[in-house]
């Protein structure tokens, strides 16, 4: 029974991750290329111990001292508003009706404004303002992964499993963004951004639900239904408004470091 | 004091991006859905009809509502 939520935990987490740190590895290079990699790097390094302090402090408790069902009532209400609002904007996107989310332009825009800044190298050579960018573009996006593993970790009890896959995902992409050398402008960022945006709103569901004391049929399989629903509506959703008018050209949608951009 | 005050602005204003930024709806839907599935918790067949229907409904208008938007603009 436990072993489809997990599933679905896992593959959720993972692609939250993915998403994110792809967001996150584009500040970090354009700060690297621009400032230093020794300040963009200990900026990144610094922002990932944050956030891994915050979920120790922040999921730990949870799940030892708060009711679980007010924890999941809790938990699935916010996760349904984080996957509506992703499935919302994948929608638009996978139909051309909203910019496709830029890696390049948003790497261009970074670099250009870092590239106009004047440097502020301290005694150890680090430079204040590649640390600070890269710290904040790192801790802004990996925000909602935290989120993400504390709400779906903490509401299952799987805390150490959700962290994990996080971690794994952010390895990942730091080990191709390390490879490739440069920020991963390829990766199908509103493909993997709609199918979690389906598992977190089945998620958030289900778990609402349930710590309302609503137990749905079939128990954790349910999950899988509420993730068919929201697959076939996303479905219907983006060959409805691709029938529409014809799409709108890419243009202005750039998004500058710092956005947080659920 | 400074620090402490972007600080706490800074978290409010991530806060405020994350439940309501572009589309509040999400945010009253998702109160409405907790509301619903405690009220509909003792009647289960109703319930788990009930509550996915609301939340169907609300993502897709609020998405042909962004679309009619974008449309225009």
């Amino acid at each position: 029974m436990h072993t489809t939520s997990t599933a679905v935990l896992l593959v959720a987490v993972f692609g939250a991750s993915t998403v994110e740190m792809v967001e996150a590895l584009t500040i970090v290079v354009a700060a690297g290329v621009t400032r230093g990699w020794r300040s963009a790097l200990e900026g990144a390094a610094a922002a990932v111990v944050v956030l891994a302090v915050i979920v120790g402090a922040v999921g730990v408790p949870l799940v030892h001292y708060v009711p679980i069902d007010a924890l999941r009532v809790a938990v699935g209400a916010l996760l349904l508003v984080l996957g509506l609002s992703w499935l919302r904007k994948s929608i638009l996107r996978a139909s051309g009706l909203k910019d496709l989310h830029d890696e390049d332009a948003i790497f261009a825009a970074t670099t250009n404004e870092l590239e106009n800044t004047p440097k502020t190298a301290s005694r150890h050579g680090r430079d204040g303002v590649g640390f600070a960018v890269a710290f904040k573009g790192v801790f802004l996006e990996g925000t909602e992964v935290v989120l993400i593993v504390v709400g779906l970790g903490a509401s299952q009890h799987r805390l150490g499993i959700a962290a994990g896959a996080a971690a794994a995902a952010a390895l990942l992409v730091a080990a191709v963004g390390a490879v490739v050398a440069k920020q991963l402008s390829q990766v199908p960022e509103n493909t993997i951004k709609l199918t979690v945006g389906t598992m977190l709103a089945s998620f958030g569901l289900f778990w609402v639900g349930e710590g309302a004391g609503v137990h749905w049929p079939g128990s954790d399989l349910a999950i899988l239904a509420l993730v068919g629903l929201f697959a076939l509506v996303t479905f219907v959703s983006i060959t409805v408004l691709r029938a529409g008018r014809p799409p709108i050209t890419q243009s202005s949608g750039v998004l500058v470091h710092g956005s947080t951009d659920r | 004091m400074r620090v402490i005050t972007q600080g706490l602005r800074a978290f409010g204003h991530f806060w405020w991006d994350f439940l309501i930024g572009d589309a509040p709806e999400f945010f009253v839907a998702s109160a409405v859905i907790v509301v619903l599935a405690l009220l509909l918790r003792h009647h289960r067949q109703a319930a788990y009809i009930v509550i996915p229907l609301v939340t169907v409904l609300v993502l897709v208008t609020s998405t042909f509502r962004a679309a009619r938007r974008a449309r225009r603009a």
